[in-house]
Order: structure tokens, then sequence, then C-alpha cells
């Protein structure tokens, strides 16, 4: 039941965009995250929708998978749409007893939703389409120049590589001592809250204990495979920027000259 | 002197236990050559694991001195050098594997020795060919059998191009598939690449098909030959409360019922043969 949690889900493929290097990637999540914020009016966002819409539709996503990654998410959309629905001033449309719609509370709401939600699908496609190895590649070389003001780029991400390869032997465990107690009588699913969290007591000792031995046993292995550290260390493989990252780079310059033209000029802002 | 791949002198080891200092080694000497296949045979604190750690300089002796192809474990300086010469396979074949590739993980060890990356690729490669995990090469590792996870580790290991592989029971947590999955990978890799194989096992069929046998007890060596002449030792080897492999047990009741049979049979083809020759002298 708990075997196949990952951190963000991947999509195998190859499609442009998983061939995009992981850093453009990453870099155009952030620029795309900062384009939606400074985007007014419906004109930006059909920019935005456009550009969006595109990357999916060259990715080859099935729009339904995509959709679906939005499920958890629907409470904070709807809660969003509520409070901005209601608690904008404004010129009112209709009313009732203490609830008052305003035409600017109804306009924020729908951007407000419209904006989270390509935002949820922007930065998905980013771990739709990148495998967590080349995402911690990515991240740590673009963290690299940060090594001066010591950032540590290289055991980030190597603490990331660790935590992905064994998260699943963690939750095979849990399941095993899950088991092992249960065997014995523990019960983990009634009572209250309290009661509940006291039951996991049993599980989370031998776990961490494990996960103590394990962290033991695999830093020999590691040092028996002369780990030092990043310095000096080489990659099996190489991150090269190609035509996607140009073709990639190009579509995001143009996004942002529209939305930054439509934002100057007021083109289709609703006031 | 010849030039000897490990060489043992003198070792002393201690450790600090609850109970004040536990000696593990007084004046322990051994010599391992160049392409040999040996297993380290003990039951559960003989200090064999104890020994497996000084070949890599993982424990540094405490008296006496490790050489690894003439060079001293004590040497700081040189601590890479040993490593890289002298791969090490633990028990658990989880808490050995780095990353969620098998390919990724494969490529650890030559990446940490900054070999180039066209390099580590041919590498990474060659050594999961050589172990036959090749077609897994972008499989996720928690999704391999027991076995399968050993033999990524033993090609983590070679991709460094060790000159010794030392293994730490690498069969202990395995089922008799994978065990014979290693096992007949570590004798390929011996016999076809001429790679130096320590086998710490306490499993008697694994060091019965190794060239050479060390047997150990409580810290000391009490018995080293192949294994033909050290499974006949019976009653030694019963006194430190190890058995001997199940066709050497045979023929050693039928020896003590009157029968002439040798002891050093150690397959079941090779004492049945024994037994039908026994056989077939008598009717004549």
């Amino acid at each position: 039941m708990l075997r196949d949690i990952t951190l963000g889900q991947y999509f195998p493929g190859h499609s442009p965009v998983h061939r995009m290097d992981p850093r453009t990637k990453i870099l155009l999540t952030i620029g795309y995250i900062v384009v939606l914020f400074i985007a007014e009016g419906v004109a930006a966002y059909a920019a935005v929708l456009v550009f969006l819409g595109t990357a999916m539709v060259v990715s080859r996503i099935n729009p339904k998978v995509a959709m679906k990654g939005m499920k958890p998410l629907i409470f904070v959309i709807v809660v969003t749409a509520i409070l901005n629905l209601f608690y904008t001033q404004g010129d009112e449309l209709f009313s009732f007893w203490i609830f008052t719609i305003t035409k600017q509370g109804l306009v924020t709401a729908i951007f407000m939703v419209v904006r989270i939600i390509l935002l949820i699908t922007g930065t998905f496609l980013l771990t739709y389409t990148t495998s967590p190895i080349l995402l911690t590649d990515g991240i740590e070389r673009l963290l690299t120049p940060l090594k001066r003001i010591k950032v540590p780029a290289h055991e980030l991400a190597m603490m990331m590589t660790i935590a992905l390869r064994f998260i699943p032997t963690l939750i095979e465990e849990t399941d095993k001592i899950m088991s092992a107690q249960k065997a014995r009588g523990a019960d983990f699913e009634s009572g209250n809250i309290f009661q509940r969290a006291k039951a996991l007591v049993p599980l989370l000792v031998p776990l961490f204990i494990s996960a103590f031995r394990r962290a033991d046993e695999l830093a020999v292995a590691m040092e028996c495979r002369c780990y030092r550290g990043g310095e000096g260390r080489t990659r099996l493989r190489v991150l090269r920027f190609s035509r996607v990252d140009a073709y990639g780079a190009a579509a995001f310059v143009l996004l942002v000259a529209a939305v930054v033209l439509f934002d100057l000029f007021g083109i289709g802002v609703i006031s | 002197m010849k030039d000897a791949l490990l060489r043992v002198e003198d070792l002393d080891f201690v450790y600090d236990s609850d109970r004040g200092p536990v000696k593990v080694f007084e004046s322990l000497s051994l010599e391992i050559d160049r392409g040999e296949f040996v297993a380290v045979l003990g039951h559960n604190g003989s200090g064999k694991s104890t020994l497996a750690k000084h070949f890599n300089a993982i424990l540094l002796p405490a008296g006496g001195t490790v050489y690894v192809d003439g060079m001293s474990t004590a040497d700081e300086e040189l601590l890479y050098e040993i490593r890289r010469r002298v791969g090490m396979v633990f028990q658990n074949p989880d808490n050995q594997i780095v990353a969620n590739i098998v390919e990724e993980d494969v490529a650890f060890g030559p990446e940490n020795l900054g070999v180039p990356s066209a390099e580590i690729r041919e590498r990474v490669n060659d050594a999961l060919r050589t172990v036959g995990m090749y077609g897994y090469r972008e499989h996720a590792p928690h999704r391999l059998s027991g076995g399968q996870k050993q033999r990524v580790a033993i090609a983590g290991i070679l991709a460094m191009k060790p000159e010794c592989i030392v293994l730490d029971e690498p069969t202990a947590m395995l089922d008799p598939t994978g065990r014979e999955e290693v096992m007949r990978t570590i004798s390929a890799l011996n016999r076809e690449s001429g790679v130096t194989i320590v086998l710490i096992t306490h499993h008697m069929d694994e060091a019965a098909r190794c060239a050479r046998v060390v047997v150990m007890d409580s810290g000391k060596i009490i018995a080293d030959g192949p294994p033909k002449s050290v499974f006949t030792e019976i009653e030694l080897l019963r006194s430190v409360g190890l058995a001997v492999p199940q066709t050497v047990e045979l023929a050693y009741s039928l020896r003590q019922k009157g029968f002439d049979l040798p002891l050093n049979c150690l397959d079941v083809e090779e004492c049945a043969q024994a037994v039908s020759a026994l056989f077939a002298g008598r009717k004549v």
C-alpha cells in the first residue's frame, strides 16, 4: 500500500521537454512562477496559459494524469476562492444576510483560482518530466556558484539522493514492523487521535534505531568506495545544454515580453 | 620477498568494551597472494570480520602492520590508494547501495576517484556485464532481489578496478538462489579476471569452493590450506564448533565403522564415486 510513494511523480518519456537540461527546467520554472505573479489581466493570463499549454502538449503528458495531481489541493483552491469572494471590498453585486459579493471580489477570486491552478500545473510539469536523479543533479549544479558563500551544494544533493534511495526501503521496513506489532496485538487504527499517536511509538522506535544502523553501515560502505565529499568528484552523466534548451528559453522570453507589455499598457485588465 | 598482495604481520587489535579492553588478535600473521581465492572461515566472534576490516584500513592495527600491495594501511596518505585496490562488499545489500538507479550506484566509486565521464560509462557497462546485471542498469535497486542487489554491490566495487575484493558474509541475508548467484559471480571473477577474492563466511560449502581456507577461532588462525586438507581435520574443526561438509561427515562416519574411504571428497559427485569405487573393490 505504501510502496509507490515518490517525491513528486515522474513519468518517463523522450519528449523535448524530457530531454531539456534539468538546469534549464528549474530556472524556467522559477521564472514562470515570477511571471505568474506579475501577470495582471486576462490577456497576460492568456499568454501564460498558451505557454503552459504548449509545454504540456510538447511534453506529451496526459492532461488527465496532470489533473489528478491537483486533487489534494482542491481544498486549498476552494478556500482561497471563498475568502477572496467574500472579503474583497468594492461595488456590491448582490447580498444576503451577512454575505456580500462584490464585482471586485468575484474577479479576484477567479484570478486567484486560475493563478493557483497555473502555478501547480507548471511546477508539476517539472517533476513529471525530470527524473529525481537529474533534478538533484540540476539543483547541485545550479547551487555550485553559491559554494563561495558556503552553501554545501554537493552535500545537499548527496543527501537528497540518499533520501530518495532509502524512502522505499524505509517504507518497506515500516510495513514489516507494523505487521510484526499487529501480530502481537498492536492497534493502529482505532481510538482517538492521542491514542493513535501513542500507538505509533512502538513503530517509530524500532524504525529510528534501524535507520541509524543503516546510516552507519552506509557511511562505512561509502568510505570503502573512496567517498570523500564533492571535491575532485566526476559524474557519470554530463549535463549539456542543447537546442531544446534554446527553444525553451526563447519561448520563455516571448512570454515575459508579452506579459510585461500587456501589464504596461493595461491590455485586458479588468478594473 | 615475494610480493604478497595482502600481508598481515604480527597484527594486534584491541577494542574497548564496557568491561575493559578486549584483545581480538595477538600477533596474527597471514599472507594472501595475487589471484588467490581464499575463504576465511569461523563462527561468530572468531574475529574474521574484524580481520576483513583491516584489509582496507577501515580499522587500523593496534600493533603490527597490514600491507596492501606493499603499502601500510596505517599511512593516511595512501588511504585512497589502498581502498581503490581492496574493495569491500558487506552483508546487507540494502545498506551499501547509494543511488536510486543501478548504473548511478555502480558509477559512485569511479566518480569518487575522479575518473573522466566517458570512462566511467565504460567501466559501469563492463562491470554490470561481468556480474550479469547489464539488463537492469536503469532499474531502481529496491525492486531487485537480494542476490541481484548483492551483484550490483559487487559491480560497484568492480568499477573501481580493484586488485582484490573482500566480501564480508555476502550471502548471509540471501536465499539459496541468491547465494548461488553471488558464489558463481565471485568464482567467475577470480577465474576469468584474476581478481583476488577473500570471502569471509561461516558456510562450509561456500568455503569448500575456494582454493584456500583459513580457519579462525578466538582471533587465531587454527588451520590454513586447501579445503581438501583443512576439512579432513574433523576433530579440530569440531573442537571450535564448526561443522564439516556433509560429504566429509559421511566419509568420517563410515571410516569409523571400518570402511576405507578417503576423507577429502568435498562434493556429492566425488563422494558418490568414492563410495561406489569402494563397493566395486569389495565385490571383486
